[in-house]
């Protein structure tokens, strides 16, 4: 079954075509990958399914809604979650907080609750605390729940990002370059990561500039350049693909 | 490089003092000045051999001092009592400045909402202010209404005020939310300034009763000290609650990074609204309580300074800590009655004091902490 699917995409930015009649599905509990040289309108992909830019012809479709004429939060509540190329956290929050802020669509105590100190407040402050503590456990930073996020290293960084995009209980996980600046201990724990949230029953569309990470743990593989896909397939098939390989290294090759 | 900076500071004040006192005085100033920064530099560093023999003792008392000494709660409770005392020991004047503190307190925590938690600028505060005010004067003088039925329609009114005026701001950001907003605090001084027949323009309104409790008339200094004392721990009970609340960490979440906080499903226009509308919830009480305690308003009580004076009691005592805040507005109220002495000087001084204390303490006298949100 298709969890998503994108439907003659298209997007521009004043006369530059980021996205052009883009169709691609991504298939429930699987791991996907998009690919493609700097500016293939990767990040455009995401930021269509996140809300985040309205496309300008087309629609997607998540589990049977059509969500491009929504917000994003609304989009978040639907059940998706994203990272950032360039992290974006919550940087003078601190680690727990940064998690139990992003179970906000989840919860639904209001002023008065909290006000009053109802016990629906401190029974849902209670869960989604203990609940916060499990995901920072899931991703491995349990010890750093009190630290100030911003001070954070860089790769704890990018698993709190991940975690606090878990933590909206999503079903569709989009990782934009997860491991960015990574040295190679850090990036398989990251692949480990993944294989985890896969695990959990999760859907997880990845865009990655690292092959090993791509061909290590991808099902399926979309490959963009200028706006175009130019060809999908599993990674062996991609390989071995002469467009692939044209677009990334030039016609000579 | 740690001389460097007191260097400047004393350098730069002494320049300021210079038009004033001639130079004579300037270059005593000078090196008084920098004597002194140069001490605070010197003990701050040997703060570190101070602060272990110091812990053992407190220790045995059972008293972290590490823990900042306002979180303490026995400070909290000595505290209290002392606020509850203070009109038997005092003379009006003392009680005066208490109570124009406290009106500032609810205010400049009103404000924190909109500045501190949502991270919006807000410059045209006053307006909510003004809005209170005019909202309970005109209740009561026309119709007659009393203080505690006439409090909530007026809370009412001016929470739909800061509904109103979000509603075209939420599209601008930073530095165009702020000039929006300023317009805004000016439409609203100018209308009450012009509208002669119901505002009776410049003049003011003049005649507010002030509030009855039980057939209990308010008329003296200590009933207001008290009511405002009520109405300042209302005002920090329900923030606070607000600001560990999924709310409040939904406005610090937008605050921090709006993009990240909307794709984590909050819907970050609602928000903004809210820190509006609740900020000048707190304006509406603050203005009815100015109100009422005046039995007079007029538009001069409104104007921009006052907006200003709010966001630097904000700025000032830690944007986004409530007791910041209150150190802020409690200062900013308390430091110009204090230099009414040096007179010509008073806000020449003010203006130098409030510079120092950027310089050492940027992020407000508390501030630094970030919204930790234990339960």
């Amino acid at each position: 079954m298709h969890l998503l699917e994108f439907r003659n995409i298209s997007m521009h930015f004043g006369g530059i075509k980021a996205i052009e009649d883009l169709d691609m599905r991504v298939k429930e509990n699987q791991i996907m990958s998009i690919i493609g040289p700097n500016g293939a309108g990767k990040t455009t992909i995401f930021n269509c399914i996140t809300g985040l830019t309205r496309p300008v012809k087309g629609s997607i479709f998540f589990s049977d809604v059509n969500i491009v004429n929504l917000q994003p939060h609304e989009i978040a509540r639907l059940g998706i979650a994203r990272t950032f190329q360039n992290i974006r956290l919550f940087k003078e929050m601190s680690v727990i907080d940064n998690i139990i802020v992003a179970q906000h669509c989840r919860t639904s105590s209001g002023i008065i609750d909290a006000v009053l100190i109802l016990r629906k407040f401190r029974l849902e402050e209670r869960i989604i605390r203990e609940k916060a503590m499990e995901y920072l456990e899931f991703v491995g930073l349990y010890d750093f729940a009190n630290t100030m996020s911003g001070s954070l290293p860089y790769g704890a960084q990018r698993k709190l990002e991940i975690a606090r995009a878990l933590a909206s209980e999503p079903s569709l996980i989009l990782l934009d370059e997860p491991t960015a600046g990574m040295n190679p201990q850090e990036t398989v724990q990251v692949m480990e990561l993944i294989e985890k949230i896969k695990k959990l029953g999760k859907t997880v569309l990845l865009i990655e500039h690292d092959m090993k990470v791509v061909m290590g743990i991808s099902e399926w593989i979309v490959v963009m350049d200028h706006g175009v896909k130019i060809a999908e397939g599993i990674p062996e098939d991609i390989k071995n693909n002469k467009l692939v390989i044209e677009a990334y290294l030039g016609k000579e090759y | 490089m740690s001389l460097l900076k007191p260097l400047i500071i004393s350098i730069w004040f002494a320049l300021l003092f210079l038009p004033f006192k001639g130079l004579k005085a300037a270059l005593f100033f000078l090196i008084i000045l920098l004597l002194t920064l140069l001490l605070f530099n010197s003990l701050f560093r040997y703060k570190n051999i101070f602060k272990d023999p110091l812990q053992k003792i407190f220790n045995l008392f059972e008293f972290n001092i590490l823990t900042p000494l306002y979180e303490s709660i026995y400070l909290r409770y000595v505290l209290f009592a002392a606020l509850l005392v203070i009109p038997f020991f005092v003379k009006d004047y003392v009680l005066d400045v208490a109570i124009l503190s406290c009106i500032y307190i609810i205010l400049a925590l009103g404000l924190n909402v909109v500045v501190g938690f949502a991270g919006l600028l807000n410059l045209g505060f006053v307006a909510f202010y003004a809005i209170g005010a005019y909202t309970y004067a005109l209740l009561n003088t026309k119709l007659g209404i009393g203080f505690w039925s006439a409090l909530p329609f007026s809370m009412l009114l001016t929470t739909i005020a800061g509904f109103l005026l979000a509603i075209p701001a939420l599209r601008l950001r930073g530095d165009y939310l702020a000039i929006v907003t300023l317009g805004f605090g000016e439409i609203v001084r100018l209308i009450l300034n012009n509208w002669d027949t119901l505002t009776k323009g410049p003049n003011g309104i003049s005649g507010i009763s002030t509030p009855v409790v039980f057939s209990f008339t308010f008329y003296k200094l200590t009933h207001f000290y008290y009511l405002l004392l009520f109405f300042v721990a209302i005002t920090i009970f329900i923030t606070k609650r607000v600001h560990k609340s999924r709310i409040g960490r939904a406005w610090i979440a937008i605050r921090e990074d709006e993009i990240a906080a909307s794709t984590i499903g909050i819907n970050t226009t609602m928000y903004k609204l809210y820190a509006f509308a609740f900020g000048a919830f707190w304006a509406g009480l603050a203005g009815s309580i100015f109100a009422a305690k005046m039995q007079f308003v007029s538009p001069e009580s409104f104007t921009f300074m006052e907006s200003v004076l709010i966001l630097c009691m904000v700025i000032l005592g830690g944007s986004g800590s409530i007791s910041g805040v209150i150190v802020g507005a409690f200062l900013l109220v308390l430091l110009p009655e204090l230099l009414r002495e040096v007179q010509l000087y008073r806000m020449l001084a003010l203006g130098a004091g409030l510079v120092i204390l950027m310089i050492f303490r940027p992020r407000g006298i508390l501030g630094g902490k970030s919204a930790s949100l234990r339960i």
